[in-house]
C-alpha cells in the first residue's frame, strides 16, 4: 500500500460499510442516559439528542456530497429528499427509508417513515414518558443534512400507529422554512 | 396443557426483577414468588459452597415430584430459572434464548435501570413470542 505522509492527500476510502449494531445499541443507549442526566424535561431531552443528530447530519452531508455524489450537491427540494430518503438513509441504515411522502395538509410538510428505525430497535419507551421518541437523534441527522444544503426545516420524530402491526412505526416530519418553498417556486 | 409453569428473573444480590406465570398450575402471589425467589437464590449460593467437586457453578436442574426446576446463571450473576412439568426437555435452550432477549431489549434499553425490576414493552412482546415458539415446537416433538 503507498504511504502518504499528509492525511489530506489520502483519498477517502469507503472504508468498511458496517458497524456492530451491539455496539452502536450500547453506545447510543449511553448517548440517552447521560443527556437524561443533563436535562430535567423531555423537550430538553428531546432538543438535546436532535443538536446531537445535527452534528452527525453536518458531517455527513459533507462526506457524501464528495463520496457519491463528485462533489455536487442538490439544490432543489425533492432532489435533496430523495438523497436523504436514499444516499444518507443506506449509508447510515443500509437501506433506503420505508417511504417518503408528502404531507397531505400542509404543502411545506414531508414525510419520511420507517417500520423500525435503527435506533428504536431495542428500545422501549416507558409509559410516563409519554410521546417522547428517541428517533429525536434521526430527525436531528436529518435536520443537519438539510440545514447545510441550504434547505432550513424543523424536524422532528414522532411514533404512529399502523393498523394491524403491534408495533407503532417512526415518522421524520420535516416542515420546510417559508423561503425554500418561495425560492422552489421561483425556480418553478 | 403448558410445560412451562412460570419464569424467574433475579438479579446478582437475590432480589426479583422479572416474574411471569404461564398457565393455571402453580400460580402464585407476589409475596411467594419474592420469596421463592430469595430462597432459590441462597440455595444456589448453598449448593457452590457444599459440592464435592471444585469449580461448581450452582444447581442447574432441581427435580420433584410434580415439577422441574431449571436455572441458568449468567456470568455476571444474573439467574434465570423456569418452572416446568416433569421430564419436559431442552430448556436449556429456551433459557439460553431468553437470556438472549434480556440482552437485547432490556440491557440495551437507555431506560432500564441495572438491577431493578423489568418493565420493557420489548422483552415481553419478544418473550411471548419465544415461549410460545417453544410451545409449538414441543408439539411437534
Amino acid at each position: 500500500m503507498k504511504q502518504y505522509t499528509n492525511v489530506l492527500d489520502r483519498p477517502i476510502s469507503k472504508g468498511k460499510q458496517e458497524v456492530s449494531l451491539s455496539g452502536f445499541a450500547f453506545l447510543f443507549s449511553e448517548l440517552v442516559q447521560y443527556n437524561q442526566t443533563q436535562v430535567d424535561n423531555i423537550a430538553e431531552l428531546e432538543r438535546r439528542l436532535e443538536d446531537a443528530g445535527y452534528a452527525v447530519g453536518t458531517r455527513i452531508l459533507e462526506l457524501l456530497c464528495h463520496r457519491e455524489k463528485g462533489n455536487r450537491r442538490e439544490t432543489r427540494l425533492l432532489g435533496i429528499l430523495s438523497f436523504v430518503h436514499s444516499t444518507v438513509w443506506k449509508v447510515l441504515f443500509g437501506k433506503v427509508a420505508d417511504s417518503l411522502e408528502k404531507g397531505t395538509e400542509h404543502e411545506d410538510e414531508y414525510m419520511i417513515s420507517e417500520k423500525e428505525l435503527l435506533v428504536n430497535r431495542f428500545i422501549s419507551i416507558p409509559k410516563d414518558m409519554g410521546a417522547f421518541n428517541c428517533g429525536a437523534f434521526v430527525a436531528g441527522i436529518v435536520r443537519g443534512v438539510l440545514d447545510n444544503a441550504g434547505f432550513p426545516a424543523v424536524v422532528s420524530a414522532h411514533f404512529v400507529p399502523v393498523d394491524g402491526q403491534q408495533r407503532p412505526r417512526t415518522t421524520i416530519l420535516i416542515k420546510f422554512a417559508e423561503e425554500v418553498l418561495q425560492r422552489e417556486a421561483r425556480l418553478g | 396443557m403448558a410445560a412451562i409453569y412460570s419464569l424467574y428473573i433475579i438479579n446478582k444480590s437475590g432480589g426479583l426483577i422479572f416474574y411471569k406465570d404461564y398457565g393455571s398450575a402453580g400460580r402464585m402471589d407476589t409475596n411467594d414468588s419474592l420469596r421463592l425467589a430469595s430462597l432459590w437464590h441462597s440455595m444456589h449460593a448453598i449448593s457452590q459452597q457444599l459440592s464435592p467437586v471444585s469449580g461448581c457453578s450452582g444447581i442447574e436442574l432441581l427435580q420433584a415430584d410434580t415439577f422441574d426446576l431449571h436455572c441458568f446463571q449468567s456470568l455476571t450473576g444474573t439467574k434465570f430459572f423456569v418452572v416446568c412439568e416433569p421430564g419436559t426437555h431442552h430448556m436449556e435452550d429456551l433459557l439460553k434464548n431468553i437470556y438472549e432477549l434480556y440482552t437485547d431489549y432490556v440491557l440495551k434499553n437507555p431506560f432500564y435501570e441495572m438491577e431493578m425490576p423489568i418493565r420493557c414493552e420489548l422483552f415481553d412482546v419478544n418473550l411471548a413470542q419465544a415461549v410460545q415458539k417453544d410451545r409449538v415446537a414441543l408439539l411437534g416433538r
